[in-house]
């Protein structure tokens, strides 16, 4: 792992002076952040302004849009992943992604979570491969008895669990999560929040959030970002969430969390 | 923008503050002038007028909860609404204080006092008006004028050492005033406890505007000591 920072939390991946074009348009705008490893870091901001770039670059996913380009480093592991010799997908497996909607393949439950680690070349036991996934996505209980029925029979909170639980089938060291429970009830929303506790014990997670209270409630470490006058999205702000929320140092992050601009 | 809901009902827990305030100062001045005129019915008033000030911060803390479950503030609002629940408790115990002053009246009995003592009543003044000056502080938000009321809480803790020291000669010149003596005693306590609480609530300004939660009258350890303080003299 990376060296610790200076107050001692182990980085698991770092963007330095990050920029991310598409086409002419900077939508992010020198961006530097250390993600802690083992922490739930959320990235908070009004629409628009880049925090999903922002979390797509931490894997290189933006690259699926033809005309984005990156410029600064992503230090994952002591290497720059825009590096020529990285292999993006060996990098997506290592940082794996969760979205917006749940989107379960049209396959069985046990497929959607096997699918990842036999692309990957899986050799080992595949049931406990999928048993184990499917525990740490607090899945388990209500699929054990159903496992060849179709991940799409599942209700919302279910298939993003499943989701969850493919991600990790793959052994990813960082989670990224791109508004992970929007589509859901509150329950449902509850779950994955209680869900990420328990993940940060074995994974690094960065969540980018919509939901203020979400970001209080489930994350260590909070990053706000917003849009500069030219529409490029900068951080403006970063710090323990408890601190962030409680007293905001940035007078912009106290009105967007206080709900006067956003 | 979608915050008029939140301004108003923030608007309405300070008011609320301010309201409680006025009946706290109220009722201190008016259960000192109870005691110094030997008003024993005033003074049952004041005890029972106490349930009212103890219900308006029940309603207090009550719309502060319902605040924060329903709007769920954030950074400057919610230590707005902390700062609220704190400043209503230390507003009751201050309402207390009147009540206590008043029970003291009433032991006391209709005979005029053994000796009067104008330096109670100069407490009383002097604490109601720094409670005064901090309850606008806090809503005006300015918190040079929280840090710097604390440190006049020094003239009331002088006069609670002059009451101490003028109780404590009167019992040791004539032993039969004793009783008397240390029910007055207990009064200048209450007043001088009520002056230290104003420092809580300019504290709570402090927090308010700043976020620093911290002690702005450190040498002032609990309460002073009279004893120390009479041989420093």
């Amino acid at each position: 792992m990376s060296a610790p920072d200076a107050v001692g939390n182990e980085i698991a991946i770092q963007a330095q002076e990050l920029n991310v074009y598409y086409g002419s348009f900077r939508a992010i705008k020198d961006v530097s952040l250390a993600i802690k490893r083992h922490q739930i870091t959320a990235i908070i901001g009004p629409s628009g302004c880049g925090k999903s770039t922002l979390l797509r670059a931490l894997n290189r996913m933006n690259e699926l849009v033809p005309t984005a380009r990156a410029s600064g480093q992503v230090v994952f592991l002591g290497q720059n992943i825009y590096d020529r010799d990285i292999d993006p997908v060996e990098l997506r497996r290592r940082i794996g992604m969760v979205f917006q909607k749940p989107n379960p393949f049209p396959k069985s439950i046990f497929e959607n979570v096997a699918w990842g680690a036999r692309i990957n070349g899986f050799r080992g036991d595949m049931d406990a491969l999928v048993e184990q996934s499917l525990r740490r996505a607090a899945l388990w209980d209500e699929v054990k008895d159903k496992l060849h029925q179709s991940g799409l029979s599942l209700s919302g909170g279910q298939q993003q669990r499943l989701c969850i639980a493919r991600a990790i089938a793959v052994r990813p060291e960082i989670i990224l999560m791109d508004e992970p429970a929007s589509a859901l009830d509150p329950i449902a929303t509850l779950r994955i929040e209680e869900l990420m506790q328990h993940l940060k014990e074995n994974y690094t997670i960065v969540i980018v959030t919509h939901n203020m209270q979400q970001a209080a409630r489930a994350s260590d470490w909070t990053a706000v970002m917003m849009m500069d006058e030219d529409r490029a999205g900068q951080m403006i702000e970063f710090g323990e969430t408890q601190q962030l929320f409680m007293t905001p140092r940035d007078r912009r992050t106290e009105d967007y969390i206080t709900g006067r601009i956003g | 923008m979608p915050r008029e809901t939140l301004d108003r009902k923030l608007r309405q827990l300070q008011d609320d503050v301010l309201i409680l305030g006025s009946m706290v100062q109220q009722a201190i001045k008016a259960a000192v002038a109870a005691l110094q005129a030997r008003d024993l019915a005033a003074a049952r008033r004041i005890i029972e007028g106490d349930m009212e000030i103890n219900r308006r911060r029940f309603q207090l803390e009550r719309d502060c909860l319902i605040c924060l479950a329903t709007q769920s503030p954030m950074a400057g609002d919610v230590r707005v609404v902390a700062a609220v629940l704190e400043i209503s408790t230390d507003l009751e115990r201050m309402g207390d204080y009147a009540k206590g002053i008043s029970r003291v009246s009433l032991m006391l009995g209709p005979k005029p006092l053994f000796r009067p003592l104008p330096e109670i009543e100069q407490m009383a003044d002097k604490g109601c008006e720094l409670l005064r000056r901090a309850l606008d502080a806090f809503v005006q938000r300015d918190v040079a004028a929280a840090r710097e009321i604390p440190s006049e809480d020094d003239q009331v803790d002088a006069l609670y050492n002059l009451v101490y020291r003028q109780l404590l000669d009167a019992i040791i010149a004539d032993p039969t005033v004793m009783d008397e003596a240390t029910n007055l005693l207990w009064v200048a306590h209450d007043l001088e406890r009520f002056s230290d609480r104003v420092t809580n609530i300019c504290e709570r300004t402090v927090f308010t505007v700043t976020g620093e939660m911290r002690e702005l009258d450190v040498d002032d350890q609990d309460q002073p000591s009279p004893e120390r303080t009479s041989k420093d003299s």
